[in-house]
């Protein structure tokens, strides 16, 4: 379990330390610092043995999270909490950042304290932490014995992420489909590695204590649906299905319902919160292609030219374009050409990077680059790293429809047709690169 | 150095460095650091040549780059171009470039050398400076290569400037140090020895590091320098503060200098010209008289530079060892030290009187401080200089001292740090063992030592007590005592526990005659220590309580109680388990006449050199212990244990073979030991057992050394492995016949096994079994070395009329041995009458191409042949009377030589062959034994009274010894030998 957790700034100076167990002494703080925050050479995985204790860290900008253990926990779990953390920490105040959390300190340490007992994470739901971790202290007090009680039985509950009694004049239910898309292409164009990580995030606003259920264009359910032969008939529109490779869901799905059935049910906390997660890999949508063309001309000049196309309905826009191409280590200039958006050689990132606001689906665009080079003494042949770029499209490249949210609400009287859904999928790049 | 001129400020370089020092992350510095070099890349490929200004801001940069730790691969050509310009401040940013950043890369190397090749043939003293100083500081094979002509050229041409001199000199000692095979002297030796004449002291100085080294190189190249350097040194010494101007530091004249001549002389012997020797010696003195001066000034640089002068004039009086004045004033002088509040100095006294206190000359003016040095220790709070107090103690110790020393460390040792408590523990034992004069003092400091430091007894300090208590029977009895006393405290270490098992293994016998310390008494005091302890030690005690069955019959049943118990016959530990059901059969199995035998007391363990102090060699590393330490321990390791005559260990065995025994193979029907295993026949196993006495019971010597495997057979050893030979430090030239042969051969008297000699190449072991007249002795040969002895030959010859007297027949030996191997040579001896003289044993061999001559005599005395007779008191003198006649007698009134112990008195008479009669003498102090000694041509039969008397005039203790026999010359010679014995 975990045995404590420090949280340090840029500089390796401890801003928060809780611990949590006796085996986790003074020194471990240093360890850290010394081994990882201070290394010589960059420490580049997220768990790093020191003395048969682990630490294992996420950076938030320029905040370390260390998590420390002298037992064999489970990575995953270790890993999953940070991540929580950081949703709560970003849930109460917003960006992570070394002053926010100078100026939350008392916060954190209650927060550490409610989700952390003895090291084993507890609940760690925002919105019923909300209910009583307050960020204006003296506000607790106003609250009655009844509301208190309130809280404890919810807290303590069957339901602990949602309270009873909640009302809306108007019930709205927002589900954003977020993806993020990683691709790594030979110069060839041949795909070597592509998969879409994806979250469904909602925001509900509904009253009482409504019972929800979520489907989507899951290929076992489809196929299973198909066989029963009952809504859709194969064949309507080009892909049908998707193969989920594997998915997690928020603790309010029940999961024997989703084993048995497949079908995705729950009752949802109130606010904002992330319903599943998953994976795929087969049939992804590439939503663009980027085909590079370097030639050296002699030891003193390279020509770059690399063309985009992007491969979606012609309908849709995709925005925030950025294509980074890296130039030698021995660059001593770079003229550029570019038919759209602007491009600019960026000595201090060793690359030249080029940005483009919008471009439609099925359209192309190139780039020519003359890169002048400083003959060295370094025989060693320049490493060529890929051409990354970054996006965003609206739509899921996996492929994934939400095919309904039904809402059921017994005890009030609203139905499924009088929610107000709105629905959004937004597709961004993950790793997206290919090899020049 | 020319002034730098304006606008050489470098602002570009300024700004750039300060805006890496406000980086706020690394990644913020690396993108800074990339801008900063895609713009020296683009100013260096740009088109327009750049000036010397820019260029050297650039490179400068690139420099600061490198130097955070990034790699750099341009800009050695703009580095190498402001080589050649005539700036100062260009070519300098030029040579650091090159010399921090460049690597053996072909092209460039060549441009450079060409750059410095030019400096160096300049007129200009700072460009030349500035060559020589990138030559030093890059110091590759290149550049020897291309500069260790031209440099020596310089250092000696008389129109050099005298900053270059030292740049030079500076410059082709590292090129020595790195290639100095490069480096030839040869021609310019001379001259660069009289550099020590150079009006310039900077000169002088940097010459004096490079001559330093190169003469501990080939010493006798520069031997001239010698008489040079004592003059430049007394120069120095007898300047006036002022004389000397830039070079005198807070009023000392050239501290540094003198500090380097004084270390130069020391890598030489006293010089032999009187003249030169009286002007080194008169300087040594006022360097010793200005340390008694009031300093001039109260500045710490002032002392310290006088010190340093001060202690390395007192490391080449060490070094000359030859000044007794001197030394003993430098003895004096440390001494003021030892009580400076200046932690360095007392730390620095108490050093350099460690190497002080091992020359002859100032032992005894260290030890005048031994009080002060005691008090160091306790009082001192810097545990670097109690170390060294502790090592300055050790190293003062000598006889008339060691008492005080030893009760001094151990009982600093009481409250010493973790860190030291070892070692201490090692100098004691050591101290305790090499200057101990009587050993239940030695006894009692050891134990003393496991009772206080047990944690820190390492294995070797108590294997060596035992070694020590086995080989010295005349403190066996004390030592059973002692041991006794201390395990009766309710917790005592588990190494006490160790000793106390073995020792009362072995001697219980002596004092179990006290009630209080009655065998059963003794056994369980050993036991209730049993279960605390560790599986060796378990094991150990297990050895223990088999002796115990032996020693007291009476103890029988209770201890094979304990070992049939389930706990020791189904244990665990294969070792314990094994050792309980072997002891448990033998116990019941043997009769007692084996089981004496099995048993037997240790034979005392060959001579060797002290494992602690190897130990304590091991530890400090190689040089730590001063040679002239290491010949000390020698010495005193050999009188101690090869000295003194030892005592009959094996006197069970004699008597046990002169009574009626089951052993029928005695004599001649063998012709050496069996090598196989014991058949488990009851027949057989007695001859072997019998014929492998004192050799069998090696589960007590694999209680010394560290117990790993478990144990074979107990009656299945090879024959002789005790007997394989252990390094000695014994030393003695091999070719000449011995001088102590008549000693060695007093050591056998009243035992019949041991090691006869022993030297860097050769032990020789002896093993002999006496039946009336005759005896057989079993010579074992072990080669200690490596290499193989050749041409291996012995004869035995009886000098004289002993050929009349004695038959001796001995089978020939192989002629080769290999390294490490042994052979045995059986000896047969038949006494055809009384004899006085021993034969002679010549032993020749090649070793390594030289041939070994040694002569040694057979420990073959005339006791041998005693036939013990037991007799009532009135038949004893009955026939005392007979023996009246004056001629008949043989008297002799003698200094005891060791403590008499009346168990170590028995044991020798024992070990004499002789029949020991108690309750004979009306004065129970007395001793009276009675023998027959046969001879082929007549039984000689003798009598013999010994009559100790502890309280003689002065406190002496002295003997009367009478031996009475029915020939003259016996009771002669018997009085002879018996008179070296106690």
């Amino acid at each position: 379990m975990i045995g404590g957790l420090f949280i340090y700034n840029h500089k390796g100076e401890v801003l928060i330390s809780r611990v949590y167990r006796d085996d986790i002494g003074r020194n471990a703080v240093d360890a850290f610092r010394v081994n990882v925050i201070h290394a010589r050479q960059q420490v580049r995985s997220p768990v790093t043995n020191i003395a048969r204790t682990s630490f294992f860290h996420v950076k938030r900008s320029n905040i370390w999270l260390a998590a420390v253990t002298k037992q064999n926990v489970n990575a995953a779990m270790v890993f999953e909490f940070l991540y929580k953390m950081c949703d709560v920490m970003t849930a109460y105040f917003g960006k992570i950042s070394e002053e926010n959390i100078k100026n939350n300190f008392v916060l954190i340490y209650e927060l550490l304290d409610e989700i952390l007992d003895f090291g084993y994470p507890q609940n760690s739901e925002t919105g019923a932490l909300k209910t009583f971790i307050t960020q204006q202290g003296i506000k607790g007090q106003h609250q009655t014995k009844e509301e208190q009680s309130q809280i404890t039985s919810q807290v303590t509950g069957q339901i602990g992420w949602r309270r009873e009694g909640i009302k809306y004049r108007r019930n709205e239910l927002f589900l954003d489909v977020l993806e993020s898309v990683n691709l790594l292409m030979s110069p060839q164009g041949q795909v070597l590695s592509a998969h879409v990580s994806g979250r469904v995030v909602m925001k509900s606003y509904l009253s009482g204590m409504p019972e929800c259920k979520f489907g989507m264009n899951d290929k076992i359910v489809i196929d299973k649906q198909g066989k029963g032969g009952t809504t859709d008939e194969p064949g309507k529109s080009g892909k049908q299905s998707i193969a989920i490779d594997d998915c997690t869901f928020h603790q309010c799905v029940r999961l024997s319902k989703f084993d048995s059935e497949r079908s995705i049910s729950f009752i949802p906390p109130d606010g904002e919160y992330e319903l599943m997660r998953y994976r795929t890999t087969k049939d992804i949508i590439l939503p663009f292609r980027v085909i590079p063309l370097v030639r050296e001309v002699g030891r003193t000049k390279l020509e770059v030219k690399v063309v985009i196309k992007s491969n979606f309905k012609p309908s849709l826009l995709a925005q925030k374009i950025e294509v980074r191409i890296p130039t030698p280590l021995n660059t001593s200039g770079v003229q550029v050409i570019c038919m759209k958006g602007k491009a600019k050689y960026k000595a201090s990132e060793n690359a030249i990077v080029w940005k483009i606001k919008r471009m439609a689906g099925m359209k192309e665009s190139q780039i020519s680059a003359e890169i002048e080079l400083l003959p060295t003494n370094d025989k060693k042949k320049w490493a060529r790293p890929p051409i990354s770029m970054k996006f965003q499209v609206p739509f899921a490249p996996s492929g994934l429809k939400v095919r309904y949210l039904k809402v059921f609400e017994s005890k009030l009287n609203y139905s499924d047709h009088d929610v107000i859904k709105w629905v959004r999928y937004i597709g961004r790049s993950g790793i997206y690169e290919t090899r020049c | 150095m020319p002034a730098v001129s304006k606008g050489d400020g470098m602002r570009g370089l300024a700004v750039f460095i300060s805006d890496i020092r406000n980086c706020k992350s690394k990644e913020a510095e690396i993108k800074r650091i990339n801008k900063e070099l895609a713009n020296i890349r683009s100013k260096f490929k740009g088109d327009k040549a750049l000036d010397g200004y820019s260029k050297k801001k650039y490179v400068c940069k690139l420099l600061f780059i490198f130097l955070l730790g990034h790699d750099i691969d341009f800009g050695h050509m703009e580095a190498v171009n402001l080589l050649s310009s005539n700036k100062y401040t260009e070519k300098q940013i030029g040579y650091l470039f090159i010399s921090v950043l460049v690597n053996s890369n072909s092209e460039l190397i060549r441009l450079i050398n060409n750059a410095i090749k030019n400096d160096l043939s300049s007129r200009n003293p700072t460009f030349m400076c500035l060559a020589l100083h990138c030559i030093a500081n890059v110091g590759s094979r290149e550049m020897a290569e291309a500069f260790a002509g031209e440099i020596p050229r310089i250092l000696v041409a008389g129109d050099t400037m005298d900053s270059v001199k030292q740049s030079a000199a500076l410059c082709l000692l590292r090129l020595y140090k790195t290639s100095p095979d490069l480096v030839l002297m040869g021609e310019w030796t001379s001259r660069v020895v009289h550099l020590l004449n150079d009006q310039h002291m900077g000169v002088v100085t940097a010459a004096i590091s490079l001559i330093t080294c190169l003469s501990q190189k080939n010493p006798d190249e520069f031997k001239t320098c010698v008489s040079l350097a004592v003059s430049r040194l007394s120069r120095i010494v007898s300047s006036a503060s002022t004389d000397l101007q830039d070079y005198t530091y807070y009023f000392v004249p050239a501290p540094w200098l003198s500090c380097k001549l004084l270390r130069l002389l020391q890598c030489y012997p006293p010089p032999e010209d009187g003249a030169v020797k009286g002007r080194l010696v008169e300087c040594l003195e006022t360097i010793l008289n200005k340390a008694q001066e009031p300093p001039k000034s109260k500045k710490v640089q002032h002392s310290n530079a006088k010190n340093a002068i001060l202690f390395e004039a007192i490391s080449l009086i060490i070094h000359y060892d030859s000044e007794p004045n001197l030394l003993v004033r430098a003895c004096n002088q440390l001494g003021q030290f030892l009580q400076h509040r200046e932690t360095n100095l007392r730390y620095l006294a108490l050093e350099s009187m460690c190497t002080l206190a091992s020359s002859e000359f100032s032992h005894e003016a260290v030890k005048t401080h031994i009080e002060t040095v005691i008090n160091a220790l306790k009082t001192e709070r810097d545990v670097s200089v109690r170390q060294r107090a502790a090592d300055l103690l050790y190293a003062m110790c000598d006889r008339s001292n060691a008492k005080q020393i030893v009760a001094e460390m151990l009982s600093y040792l009481e409250t010493a740090d973790y860190s030291i408590r070892e070692e201490m523990v090692l100098k004691v034992a050591i101290l305790a063992e090499k200057y101990a004069v009587d050993y239940s003092w030695y006894v009692d400091t050891i134990l003393n030592l496991i009772r206080i430091a047990g944690d820190y007894v390492s294995e070797e300090v108590w294997y060596r007590v035992i070694q020590i208590v086995i080989n010295r029977d005349d403190v066996q009895g004390y030592a059973a005592k002692t041991v006794f006393e201390a395990l009766q405290a309710p917790a005592c270490h588990e190494n006490m526990v160790k000793v106390g098992g073995y020792i009362l293994g072995e001697f219980g016998n002596l004092i179990a005659g006290d009630p209080r310390s009655s065998p059963l008494v003794q056994f369980n005091l050993l036991h209730s220590k049993f279960h605390l302890c560790s599986v060796p030690t378990r094991a150990l005690l297990l050895s223990a309580y088999i002796k115990f069955i032996n020693l007291f019959p009476e103890t029988k049943s209770t201890i094979q109680e304990v070992l049939r118990s389930d706990s020791q016959i189904r244990n665990s530990d294969v070792e314990l388990q094994q050792r309980a059901v072997e002891y448990l059969k033998l116990s019941s199995i043997a009769s007692t006449d084996v089981l004496a035998t099995v048993l037997e007391e240790m034979p005392p363990f060959p001579e060797r050199e002290s494992s602690i102090l190897a130990k304590l060699k091991k530890k400090k590393g190689p040089g730590a212990v001063s040679v002239n330490e290491l010949e000390e321990g020698k010495r005193e390791g050999g009188e101690l244990n090869g000295g003194g005559e030892r005592g009959d260990n094996s006197a069970i065995a004699a008597s046990n073979a002169s009574t009626p025994s089951p052993s029928a193979d005695l004599l001649g029907l063998r012709t050496g030991p069996p090598v196989t295993a014991a058949a488990p026949s009851a027949g057989s196993l007695l001859v072997d057992v019998f014929s492998e006495a004192g050799v069998n019971d090696d589960g007590f010597l694999r209680d010394l050394e560290p117990p790993t495997e478990s144990s074979d057979s107990l009656l299945a050893e090879g024959p002789g492995d005790s007997d394989s030979a252990p390094p000695s430090v014994v030393s003695e030239d091999p070719a000449t016949p011995l001088p102590e042969s008549n000693e060695l051969l007093n050591k056998f008297v009243c035992k019949n096994n041991g090691v006869l000699f022993e030297n860097q190449l050769l032990q020789i072991g002896i093993k002999s079994e006496y039946r009336q007249n005759l005896g057989r002795m079993y010579l074992f040969y072990g080669n200690k070395t490596s290499v193989q002895f050749i041409t291996f030959t012995t004869t035995v010859t009886c000098p004289g009329e002993l050929q009349s007297q004695l038959n001796v027949q001995s089978k020939p030996v192989e002629p080769l041995i290999e390294g490490g191997a042994q052979v045995q040579q059986v000896i047969n001896i038949e006494c055809l009458t009384d004899f006085s003289d021993a034969p002679l044993l010549n032993i020749k061999f090649r070793y390594g191409g030289a041939l070994q001559n040694l002569t040694l005599k057979l420990p073959v005395t005339i006791n041998k042949f005693f036939q013990p007779t037991e007799m009532a008191s009135h038949d004893f003198f009955q026939r005392w009377k007979q023996l009246s006649l004056p001629q008949q007698e043989a008297q002799k009134i003698f200094k005891a030589n060791h403590a008499m112990d009346t168990e170590v008195l028995k044991a020798k008479l024992l070990g004499l062959g002789m029949a020991l009669l108690e309750n004979v003498d009306p004065n129970p102090e007395n001793f009276v034994c009675a023998g027959v000694i046969q001879t082929k041509a007549q039984q000689v039969g003798s009598l013999l009274r010994l009559e100790p008397n502890a309280q003689a005039q002065s406190g002496e203790q002295m003997y009367r010894l009478t031996v009475r026999s029915s020939k003259d010359t016996v009771s002669k010679r018997l009085c002879e030998l018996l008179a070296e014995q106690f």
